[in-house]
């Protein structure tokens, strides 16, 4: 899910089809190598499902991986042996493919744009875009490296990460002298930043979203764009607030919980600035905008409870709790893919030619949103009072046998349920919409940025030859005396005067 | 999803150099039913193969990045970390990648002044030098084998191989970009304006070379302070 989906969704999927086309492009700069990056990504996956058809089955380390279990081999369970190879096989391709596709990302958004477009000008998608791409390229390749040492553990016989003296189901494992706490290190400089690649693609479309729909200019432009670079840059110092348990030093701890709540300051400009764009705005309630409203929502309630673990004192009791799964399924998880849905609902019209069924939509927003309040808000609770994840039953604990922590699973669960049942509404809806939908024509959701002056669906090359220049901001909405309550962005300059 | 429209534009205008360069290849367009989906229309601009190699350049850093902490760690933590002694030969390697540097510098001059003969032997030289190279890290392996020193031996010679197999894989792609240049030596030759892509393939393939070269300058320095 973090890998597959999270990762590869929101930057691959939609920048790629939008990035070109926002920034006057024809296409990325290198094709090939984006090719390239596509089908490595497509064998990593095919090696990762692979471990469901080998008799050892699939590994059981989770994303995270932590040696020495994972490091050791078949002593450790099912799935260790093999199956945990082929894991870390599946990631290091998988890591391949996304540092070739962020560079592509980067070389595409500096140097392809149109003429007129400065970086001040860019759409902020492609403002998430390029700073997602460049955190892949810097921690991808931190990622890589680990999972190397990892493997040379499992099959070279060398001890990076396995300690002396292990005894694992009464066996004793033949190795020396290396440190679990270094793969902790390793992969949680990469697996933060990883959790901003999740989510800046959708701060990128909610961005969008909420100002075209609000038919509003964004709010703060500039503060939008320095604090999504500060948050890419502080996600690389803050790895260590995933390890507060793990025996680190009190004053390292310090450090790396006062960078933490750091992050919450960029944070709160850029939904300071949502909201502000919202306010006093001619509100357009189509479904990309709902979703985009949701992921406000989620990013607020699953940032808030981030500030509570983001302190070492409270993370002693708080970690590995459900508290801890409640605050990452709201801010990056369900938040993500809200972003997901944001930029399907809109830019669904431009990529098939067809308009999505709103009435199907807001069904299937209501729905997942009020399912996943369902499923999550609960959890904090049940983390509170001491529930820990990563175990399939608990009934035989006595202080979760409680009657009311056992209706509020049942609760959640049912939530679960009406939630993936309302995803088979979208499922309905794109397909059927796809198939049948009535026709979009050029700009349907009357929006400013490039991608809305090309047919739909845009011809191969994005412009048909022609070059655009870009002569304004991405987000002129209701401009005093202008014609109409939108300009676009490569309308010449006496538009205005109209 | 295939397109529906397809407008070759700017006829007029030359096509990209297929494939040039080891940042990926210029041309592509992967049409789908295009009558020929290779042929594209439209041209990149040589600043952006440069960014791309630039990137991915920081890409590698990061990954050696990555290798140094895990052997500073890795040497801190524990009580098990032996002296291994390097092998004589790595400064014979170093002293032949040094040179190969200075040559595919004397190859691109040859380029720049549109001399054939020039351009293409250094090319050759230069690669030779790559592959005696990495022959020589080969046989540094071989010197450190027969004293018994293992990958798994000791931390130390773990982070020997790993970082010698590192580096020389990655030395290896660019060995196969300078072959790939004298592929298509010819066709470089035919069309080395400022701005073509082969140009523009020779130079980023020259950045990624120097870049190697010193990579292995820091990881020997490396090598001798903590093995």
């Amino acid at each position: 899910m973090v890998f597959f989906v999270l990762t590869t969704v929101p930057q691959s999927g939609f920048g790629n089809f939008a990035l070109p086309i926002q920034i006057g492009a024809e296409d990325m700069a290198f094709p090939r190598l984006n090719m390239l990056s596509f089908w490595t990504t497509f064998v990593g996956m095919a090696v990762l499902l692979s471990t469901f058809f080998i008799s050892d089955g699939p590994p059981l380390s989770g994303w995270t991986s932590y040696p020495p279990l994972s490091a050791i081999g078949k002593a450790t369970g099912p799935g260790e042996g093999l199956g945990q190879t082929l894991w870390i096989v599946s990631i290091a391709i998988f890591c391949v493919g996304s540092l070739l596709g962020s560079l592509n990302f980067i070389a595409t958004t500096l140097d392809l744009r149109a003429r007129g477009l400065s970086l001040m000008r860019l759409p902020l998608t492609c403002w998430a875009w390029f700073i997602t791409a460049v955190l892949m390229l810097l921690s991808f390749a931190v990622l890589f490296a680990a999972g190397v040492l990892l493997l040379l553990d499992r099959v070279g016989g060398t001890s990076f990460f396995i300690p002396a003296g292990l005894v694992v189901n009464d066996q004793m494992v033949n190795h020396a002298g290396g440190s679990p706490l270094l793969w902790q290190h390793l992969f949680w400089f990469f697996g933060h930043p990883e959790v901003y690649v999740a989510i800046l693609p959708g701060m990128g479309i909610t961005s969008h979203v909420i100002s075209t729909f609000s038919r509003k200019p964004i709010f703060g432009y500039k503060a939008m764009v320095y604090a999504m670079c500060s948050i890419g840059f502080l996600g690389f110092m803050v790895w260590g607030h995933h390890m507060f348990v793990s025996g680190m030093s009190p004053y390292s701890a310090f450090a790396f919980s006062v960078l933490t709540m750091a992050i919450a300051v960029p944070s709160a400009i850029k939904t300071f600035n949502w909201i502000g764009t919202m306010i006093g705005g001619k509100l357009r309630l189509a479904t990309p905008m709902l979703f985009a409203i949701g992921f406000v929502s989620l990013f607020i309630t699953g940032g808030l409870s981030g500030i509570f673990l983001g302190q070492p004192a409270l993370d002693l009791t708080l970690h590995d709790s459900y508290f801890v799964i409640a605050h990452f399924h709201m801010v990056m998880g369900v938040a993500a893919i809200f972003g997901m849905f944001a930029g399907t609902y809109f830019w669904f019209p431009k990529a098939t030619g067809r308009m999505m069924n709103e009435a199907l939509g807001k069904a299937h927003f209501w729905l997942t949103f009020v399912g996943a309040y369902g499923i999550f808000m609960p959890m904090h609770y049940l983390g509170l009072e001491g529930h820990p994840r990563r175990f399939s039953a608990l009934t035989g604990v006595d202080f979760l046998n409680s009657p009311h922590l056992i209706h509020l699973h049942e609760f959640m669960t049912v939530s679960a349920f009406v939630t993936a049942g309302a995803q088979l509404i979208f499922l309905y809806n794109l397909v059927y919409s796809w198939l049948r939908g009535p026709k979009a024509s050029v700009n349907p959701w009357e929006a400013t940025t490039l991608e809305w002056t090309v047919p739909s669906p845009p011809p191969f090359d994005n412009f048909a030859g022609r070059h655009p220049v870009i002569h304004r901001y991405p987000y002129e909405f209701s401009v005093p005396g202008a014609a109409s309550d939108y300009i676009m962005q490569d309308a010449p300059e006496e538009t205005k005067a109209k | 999803m295939s397109p529906e429209v397809l407008t070759p534009v700017r006829p007029e205008e030359v096509a990209l150099d297929k494939g040039s360069g080891p940042s990926g290849g210029g041309d592509g367009g992967f049409g789908g039913d295009s009558p020929d989906p290779s042929e594209r229309a439209w041209s990149v601009p040589a600043r952006a193969y440069r960014t791309g190699m630039y990137m991915a350049l920081a890409a590698i850093t990061m990954l050696f990045a990555a290798f140094t902490s895990a052997m500073v760690v890795r040497h801190g933590v524990s009580n098990d970390w032996a002296h291994t002694t390097l092998p004589r030969v790595l400064w014979l390697n170093t002293a032949v990648l040094l040179a190969s540097s200075a040559t595919l510098e004397l190859a691109k001059r040859g380029l720049w002044s549109n001399e054939s003969r020039r351009f293409i032997v250094w090319l050759d030289v230069t690669a030779a030098l790559g592959a005696t190279f990495i022959a020589g890290q080969l046989v540094a392996w071989k010197q450190l084998a027969a004293r018994g020193v293992y990958l798994a031996t000791n931390p130390s010679s773990s982070f020997f191989y790993l970082l010698t197999a590192a580096h020389g894989l990655h030395l290896l792609g660019g060995v196969i970009a300078l072959l790939y240049l004298l592929l298509r030596a010819r066709r470089i030759l035919a069309h080395s304006g400022s701005g073509a892509p082969g140009r523009t393939a020779v130079e980023v393939t020259a950045i990624y070379w120097h870049f190697m070269d010193a990579l292995w300058v820091y990881i020997l320095i490396l090598l001798m302070t903590r093995m």
